[in-house]
């Protein structure tokens, strides 16, 4: 058996690749429950039909901000435009001292220092998409080097991307080993591993990715890169949350969840609360294991926010655009 | 950040008693508002498209089960009333009915279905009030099931000859019919739908425990300018029944309820040449093999048998579940037992309603005894119960034996048995051993296995990866004591319909 | 101003592509001489490239109308029926003011187009039934044959009775799930372009139905032809064309179909056969072992 150093593939001498099998760390198998689509959908879809309690809708909205990571990853990025986010991630209403500060600022790793600076003193996490976001193909020593600069630069949260080229060829030892050495190469800082589930085809897949992705050490896993549509969806929310608790159940390991893309409104954000505090708990509802990954969410949040203090629906221009 | 706990531990971070509300998802109360609902003190027979009093003067109460408070007083029909009408429902076969154009009859049809759209939450409200189903259940379900299966009938109503080429297809004339109070709506629209599509005129008695959506149906009835005598409707109890079972007028009895109550109408139409149809009770297998998508089977099962608290004749009260899974499946099953919420129909976030009246809850409660004093093992989540009304707390049985009564009487609750097998035959042969037939799951990610285990079940309906769904359009009904006939789509119209031979 | 004295607004004839009404790129229009000889209007005349634009809409909406459910498309068309029953009086006018649809009565006309629109709504959730099977092979296998929409279907609209022929050819092509593009005549734009308007206000998806009005016998060999349209409906082609435009349509086997249709309020002028025309059937075997 070869083992290649790039690639981390395992090939037997005939050529053919030892398919991963998923097992805890001390070596017991890990099932992976087969996923009915229908079911899955129509379960998270009918958890969007939930009428929350009015002083439960206060606490969601200041939960929303709470584990917001505040999100900006365009070519266009520019340190006065993250530094501009960064106000806005201590203060995101600087009329109201009540609403509290997101988790985290999520930027690119060339702004991660801008970011440091801007934040310094808040304990607002500083994120960083590392590793070839967001296709994942550039060559494998790269991503790593990618990694460790951010890192360095003071990033104390690395999001980088699964490998779906290896995940779809079916190469799964591979992306196992990947995910391995990007949680050595983050050192302290804790690693989300982003699966694009729009991408991976089934529910299936999404479900075998989370395990995996788990097993190998990912801190969190995270729905999408946000760069492609579909993303973040109710039905792939539920899947990943059931994948977590299995795990859980299975080897004690909890892990967190984050959802990134296309959550726009605060009622998508209350939905996801509903369908992942029904799953794990209501204590997974914490920054520290769920994060929503957004931008123009933490308007509406606000906007509905100043309905519930003023009792008036609000306009966009009531709140800044940054 | 993570917590690394001893494998098999779970972690401190996932917490599942939710029964209890507390803190950020709480839910209650979210009450849909029973004001949209214009309840009248009284309400008369609906006979020859008026409200008329009965004739001995009489009436009953009927009362919202999850609060025992009173919502309306209900005509009680005696056989004079049933007489009157029938012979109004007669009057109107041989005079305008029989002779509209099918085209008009659909058009006719699909009317009442867009009025009964337009007023969809109105009944939703009274259907809740009145018989005590989650308010999310009526609205989301119910109703839209009511409006779909009088739009698809209508479509019917002028293409006949289509459904039965060459064979010339004609009415039968008068049909009696009978329902429960598990679906009040829903099983009024089963009945008149396919009865108005193939051109006959009807008498239906609703339960007495849930009258009220049938009534205000009737009043969109009369709105739609339905023809005089066309619809009939006869409140009363046992009573009534018999006397509309026993009419000599009728062409045909379409009865759902009960088995032992639907040999009896057997009987007592037996000789008289009148057509029959039953829908009856059921003791239905969820057949859960270890291969399956295990959460959204225990979504199934929770679904096969909690939803509308249990009261369906096609509920899913055996689960067979595959030796090697079993464990496992319960686990899953208890923690999601523990999430579901039983409490005010009303309140939009509440899964399991009240118990329907305070015989039912009598019945389930004596039989769910039975199983512990039989040797079963019983669990229940802790949820509070509201203080008055009819309730009754999701209950699992395990360590069930197929001789126990928990195992082959038909509870009508939220009460499930759970067994084992080893084997797809095995499966079959504990399904098949019955004498019910009405409807069965499988939960396997097999294709082949599905359609094997499928062709082998002896169950009028068969659901593979999903339960409790329902169309206009998918036949209905069960095999040996669960009863005869098929309702929905092509097959159901069988019933209502004279064919050259 | 007095009474007498108030002009009248006009309306502007466009086509209906894509759910909107834009006028012909060609920009060109032909007069629509009314049945009393006078101009009614000018009908915007449709180019072979609006006939492009047009496919491309419904190729476009295809997979989605057929991905609804028969319930859906079902009330769709019965939406239909109510919104042309409500502007029954529009139509009347129309089709009693149009040139060469003289053999019916213009409310008799109008009435039983709406009827007929009702009639296939009432089919969606019944086709499968009638036109499908289980079939019993001789061995272990689920077998079960399904109608399919073929997709795209041109319609070259009868030119009399005006809104009842359109009526006739467009609902069976809609009721089995496809999209359609139709061509018709200017004689016929009042009434048609009414029908456009009652379908973009019926919860008729966008491209779901395309009407084209012009010179329809320059337009329908470009319909004929087009390879992303797969069935034709050519009832308004004349005879003394049909055989070029049969030729032009083999090009990639569209299926064909041209209604013999004299009496359009009989029983046999509106049928499911007519939607099976223009469905394909699928037959999925399934072995049954454990």
């Amino acid at each position: 058996m070869a083992t290649s150093l790039t690639t981390g593939a395992t090939t037997a001498a005939g050529g053919s690749v030892a398919p991963w099998e998923p097992r805890a760390a001390d070596g017991r198998a890990v099932r992976v429950a087969p996923v009915d689509e229908v079911a899955l959908t129509a379960r998270a879809a009918r958890l969007r039909t939930r009428s929350i309690k009015t002083t439960s809708k206060a606490a969601l909205l200041d939960l929303s901000i709470r584990i917001m990571d505040l999100t900006t990853l365009e070519g266009a990025d520019t340190p006065g435009r993250v530094r501009a986010l960064c106000a806005k991630a201590r203060q995101p209403d600087p009329l109201d001292a009540s609403v509290p500060q997101v988790a985290a600022v999520c930027v690119y790793p060339a702004l991660v220092g801008v970011a440091v600076q801007a934040l310094q003193g808040t304990g607002i996490h500083v994120a960083s998409v590392a590793g070839s976001f967001p296709a994942g193909l550039s060559r494998f020593d790269v991503q790593l080097d990618d990694i460790r600069a951010a890192v360095d630069a003071g990033a104390d949260e690395i999001d980088t991307v699964l490998n779906r080229s290896a995940f779809l060829a079916g190469r799964h030892q591979q992306v196992f080993d990947e995910v391995v050495a990007a949680k050595q190469a983050c050192g302290a800082a804790h690693l989300k591993v982003i699966l694009e589930a729009g991408e991976l085809g089934s529910h299936d897949a999404v479900r075998r990715a989370s395990t995996l992705a788990i097993l190998a050490g990912a801190d969190f896993i995270k729905t999408s890169t946000g760069k492609i549509s579909p993303a973040a969806t109710p039905a792939v929310a539920l899947c990943m949350a059931e994948a977590i608790r299995d795990v859980a159940d299975q080897t004690g390991r909890l892990v967190g969840l984050k959802l990134a893309g296309g959550i726009r409104t605060a009622k998508d954000a209350w939905h996801y609360c509903v369908i992942v505090g029904e799953t794990l708990g209501e204590d997974f509802l914490h920054p520290d294991t769920f994060r929503l990954g957004a931008s123009s969410l933490l308007n509406d949040v606000l906007a509905q926010r100043a309905k519930l203090r003023d009792g008036r629906y609000a306009d966009s221009d009531d709140f800044r655009v940054d | 950040m993570t917590t690394d706990t001893a494998p098999g531990d779970i972690a401190p971070r996932l917490r599942h008693g939710l029964s209890v509300p507390s803190g950020l998802l709480d839910y209650a109360p979210a009450p849909e508002s029973s004001a949209i609902v214009h309840l009248r003190d009284s309400y008369g027979l609906f006979i020859n498209g008026e409200f008329v009093a009965p004739a001995s003067g009489r009436g009953f109460a009927t009362i919202n089960p999850a609060t025992e408070a009173h919502l309306a007083e209900v005509a009680e029909a005696d056989a004079t009333d049933v007489d009157r009408a029938v012979t109004a429902a007669r009057a109107a076969f041989e005079g305008s009915w029989r002779d509209l154009p099918g085209r008009e009859r659909a058009k006719l049809i699909f009317r009442l279905a867009r009025a009964i759209q337009e007023r969809s939450r109105e009944l939703a409200v009274l259907e809740t009030l009145d018989g005590g189903k989650p308010i999310r259940e009526s609205r989301d379900i119910d109703l839209p099931l009511v409006a779909a299966h009088f739009f698809h009938h209508a479509g019917w109503a002028d293409k006949l000859n289509h459904a039965f080429p060459g064979r010339n297809p004609q009415p039968l004339g008068v049909v009696g019919q009978i329902i429960p109070w598990n679906f009040p709506l829903l099983m009024a629209a089963w009945k008149l739908a396919p009865a108005l599509a193939t051109g006959n005129t009807v008498v239906l008695k609703p339960a007495e425990t849930t009258p009220l959506s049938a009534l205000l149906l009737a009043e969109i009835i009369q709105e739609c300018d339905f023809p005089p005598g066309v619809v009939n409707m006869v409140t009363g109890a046992g009573a009534t029944g018999a006397a509309l079972v026993e009419h000599p007028g009728l062409d045909k009895i379409a009865f759902t309820g009960s088995t032992s109550v639907g040999k009896g109408i057997a009987r007592a139409v037996a000789g008289t040449g009148k057509r029959l149809t039953l829908e009856l009770g059921g003791k239905g297998a969820h057949i859960v093999f270890e291969d399956a998508a295990l959460d959204q089977a225990v979504e199934g099962i929770v679904d096969g048998i909690f939803f509308n608290q249990g009261h369906v004749c096609c509920a899913g009260s055996r689960l067979l579940v595959q030796e090697p899974v079993h464990d496992e499946l319960m686990a899953r099953l208890r923690r999601r037992l523990d999430t579901l919420r039983v409490g005010d129909p009303m309140d939009k976030n509440t899964d399991v309603g009240a118990i329907n009246s305070r015989e039912q809850l009598d019945r389930i409660t004596d039989l769910v005894q039975s199983g512990v004093d039989e040797g079963a093992a019983m669990y229940q989540p802790a949820c509070d119960l509201p203080g008055n009304g009819f309730w009754f707390r999701p209950t699992v049985f395990t360590d069930v034996a197929q001789s126990f009564r928990i195992a082959r009487e038909e509870i009508f609750g939220p009460v499930l048995s759970a067994l084992t097998f080893r084997t797809a035959e095995e499966a079959v042969e504990k399904a098949n051993n019955t004498p019910y037939g009405l409807s069965a799951g499988v939960w396997t990610e097999k294709g082949s296995r599905i359609l094997w285990v499928a062709d082998r079940l002896e169950a009028g309906v068969v659901w593979s990866n999903t339960f409790n769904q329902f169309d206009p359009t998918s036949p209905f009904g069960g095999f040996g004591e669960s009863g005869f006939g098929r309702e929905g789509g092509w097959h159901g119209l069988h019933a209502y319909v004279k064919v050259a031979q | 101003m007095s009474d007498d004295a108030r002009l009248e607004v006009r309306k502007t004839h466009k086509l209906f592509i894509g759910g909107a009404f834009p006028r012909s790129e060609s920009g060109d229009t032909l007069a629509v001489v009314g049945r009393d000889g006078s101009v009614l209007a000018q009908a915007s005349k449709a180019s072979r490239k609006d006939v492009r634009d047009a496919v491309k809409a419904a190729a476009g909406a295809a997979p989605g109308w057929a991905e609804r459910t028969a319930y859906n498309r079902g009330q769709v068309l019965y939406r239909i029926a109510e919104i042309l029953a409500d502007r029954r009086s529009v139509f009347v006018d129309a089709v009693a003011r149009t040139a060469g649809d003289d053999s019916l009565d213009a409310e008799v006309e109008v009435d039983a187009s709406i009827d007929r629109w009702v009639w296939y709504a009432g089919w969606t959730d019944k086709l499968a039934m009638v036109l499908g099977s289980r079939n019993p092979v001789a061995g272990p296998y689920f077998n079960v044959s399904s109608p399919v929409p073929v997709g795209v279907v041109g319609i070259v609209a009868p030119q009399a009775p005006s809104l009842l022929g359109l009526t006739s050819t467009l609902a069976p092509v809609l009721a089995g799930g496809n999209t359609a593009v139709v061509v018709a005549a200017a004689a016929t734009t009042l009434p048609t372009i009414a029908l456009a308007e009652v379908l973009a206000t019926s919860d008729v998806p966008a491209g779901v139905v395309n009407l084209l009005t012009g010179a329809q016998r320059e337009l329908q060999p470009w319909l004929a032809g087009h390879r992303a349209v797969d069935g034709l409906d050519a009832t308004g082609v004349a005879d003394a064309d049909i055989r070029a435009i049969e030729v032009e349509a083999a090009d990639n086997l569209k299926r064909v179909h041209r209604s013999t249709i004299t009496d359009w309020l009989a029983d046999d002028a509106q049928s499911p056969w007519m939607c099976a025309t223009f469905l394909e059937t699928r037959t999925v075997w399934h072995p049954a072992g454990r």
